[in-house]
């Protein structure tokens, strides 16, 4: 079962991600964002990370890329325009994506405990991960997690700042 | 059924449970449409529809098959696979929330819950995603339409429901708080000691909350008041403008659906679920079989007086300017929202 999850959502989450790099229009790019995102939530909730799912829809699919549709939509933009990059993109692109992705290769295959690490059990015995969640959050991660909701008040702000128009 | 295996049972006891639900909400889909009809009409002391069957009981079969028959258009400049993609997410949104909603006390048949699809631990939270996903079927449909009037009822209806959706999360964390799950069940069972006066919206103190959850409610469903992405008098009819025949009929279903998804939410969180407003008042009679149906009867009779409200409130007020909609929300409503979760936690860290 988590298995065969696995195999048709990993797969939908890899096609997604590569129709967004060859649609053309931004909106079409934008929706297969939307899809890889849902598959990934599928994966978190597949490894026994609910709570973790649930928020991946609501806050990435439902609100962020919402806006960027929004956005989207409110310039009307339309289809990309085929260029001939940058020759520097050309020289480093490619070795650096090679370099990046042995990288990551290597880590996930030395790493023996990565293959074990379970957000809350699986999906046979599932037990409640959001009393786990927070307390985590709330006694061991307090302080990362104060820091990052204060620079999140500082974009907010810095939003606001932008968006104001001068008198 | 003792000559199936226990996997069998369980699957054949399910699949006959979700078809079983998806046609009772399709025809209370039906239903509702109807009722509007008739009670609008009653409100504006006219009859509403009153030809077809007895009381115009037939009407919305009529209408369905109206809509079937009708010619299917399309526009020419429409972005065409999204053109037909919006009204399949827009009401498979509004069906499949459905699924995780308890409508009856606890009943097992071969280890199946009867009166439930599906029993996920984050019930609450599956909503609110499956609400939030429901965006992209109306913020689609308007674009893809290539029309201004569609897009224009888009993007209010986009940016309408992403600012209610945070005053409506955050008015459901009080009662969160006091149920200590995200489990439908469990925040029904949190509410069923002493009838009404258990229920989260008296007993619970959580009035604040209701009213803030109604009134996001009404927006999140753009619903008057405010059903600004397709009032009529400036948008033609908002983002559905150039869908015709079943197409408008997927979206009218939609907008149907989420209705009564609302009203099973706030049934479930503030209404005390399928519990009897009673509680151990009266003895229980009849055996588990009446119990069984008795509670299901509580859910339905509270789900149709919040539709009932809907109705009432649509035919009462005017439609709000689209100014006062964001400043409602995001000045009046959301800070509620927040001074009702420190209170509520407040007083539950006292007593605790």
């Amino acid at each position: 079962m988590q298995l065969a999850l696995f195999i048709i959502f990993g797969a939908l989450a890899l096609g997604g991600a590569l129709n967004l790099l060859f649609q053309r229009h931004p909106i079409n790019s934008a929706l297969s964002l939307v899809v890889v995102m849902m598959s990934l939530a599928v994966l978190y909730w597949s490894l026994g990370a609910e709570f973790l799912a649930a928020a991946q829809v609501i806050v990435y699919s439902g609100a962020i890329m919402v806006l960027f549709v929004f956005v989207i939509m409110l310039l009307n933009a339309g289809e990309e325009e085929r260029t001939h990059g940058s020759r520097a993109a050309y020289a480093v692109g490619i070795p650096g994506a090679a370099a990046i992705f042995c990288l990551l290769s290597f880590v996930f295959l030395t790493e023996r405990g990565l293959g074990k690490s379970n957000v809350g059990g699986d999906l046979g015995n599932g037990v409640d991960n959001i009393a786990a969640v927070s307390q985590m959050l709330f006694t061991k991660q307090l302080l990362p997690f104060e820091v990052t909701s204060i620079l999140i008040l500082v974009a907010i702000l810095g939003a606001v700042v932008l968006a104001r128009k001068e008198q | 059924m003792s000559h199936l295996t226990n996997f069998e049972a369980f699957l054949l006891l399910s699949v006959l449970k979700v078809a079983l639900v998806l046609v009772i909400t399709l025809m209370g889909v039906a239903y509702t449409v109807l009722l509007e009809r008739k009670v609008l009409g009653h409100i504006q002391n006219r009859w509403g529809p009153s030809r077809v069957g007895p009381f115009g009981l037939l009407q919305p079969m009529v209408d369905g098959a109206k809509l079937f028959l009708k010619e299917d258009l399309m526009p020419t400049a429409v972005e065409r696979p999204l053109f037909l993609l919006a009204p399949v997410i827009a009401l498979g949104c509004a069906l499949i929330s459905v699924a995780v909603v308890p409508f009856g006390a606890v009943t097992r048949v071969n280890g199946v819950d009867l009166f439930e699809v599906a029993n996920v631990n984050i019930g609450l939270l599956v909503i609110l995603g499956i609400t939030s996903i429901g965006v992209y079927g109306i913020a689609l449909s308007g674009w893809s339409s290539n029309n201004k009037y569609s897009l224009l009822g888009s993007l209010r209806s986009t940016a309408q429901v992403i600012s209610y959706e945070l005053a409506l999360g955050l008015s459901l964390v009080g009662v969160v708080l006091r149920a200590q799950s995200l489990n439908l069940r469990t925040i029904v069972d949190s509410q069923s000691a002493h009838g009404i006066l258990s229920w989260n919206i008296f007993g619970g103190f959580q009035f604040v909350a209701f009213f803030i959850y109604l009134m996001a409610a009404y927006a999140e469903t753009n619903r008057a008041p405010f059903d600004l992405p397709e009032a009529e008098t400036e948008l033609v009819a908002g983002y559905h403008t150039e869908y015709s025949s079943m197409k408008f009929a997927m979206f009218f279903m939609a907008e149907y659906g989420n209705m009564i998804t609302v009203g099973c939410v706030a049934t479930l969180l503030f209404l005390g679920g399928a519990s009897s407003p009673f509680g151990h008042l009266i003895p229980a009679f009849g055996g588990a079989v009446v119990q069984a149906f008795l509670s299901v009867f509580w859910f339905v009779l509270k789900v149709f007086s919040f539709l009932l409200l809907y109705i009432w409130v649509r035919g009462t007020l005017p439609r709000f300017r689209y100014d006062q909609l964001m400043g409602f929300g995001w000045k009046f409503l959301l800070p509620l929202a927040m001074a009702n979760i420190i209170v509520t936690s407040f007083v539950l860290a006292l007593r605790g």
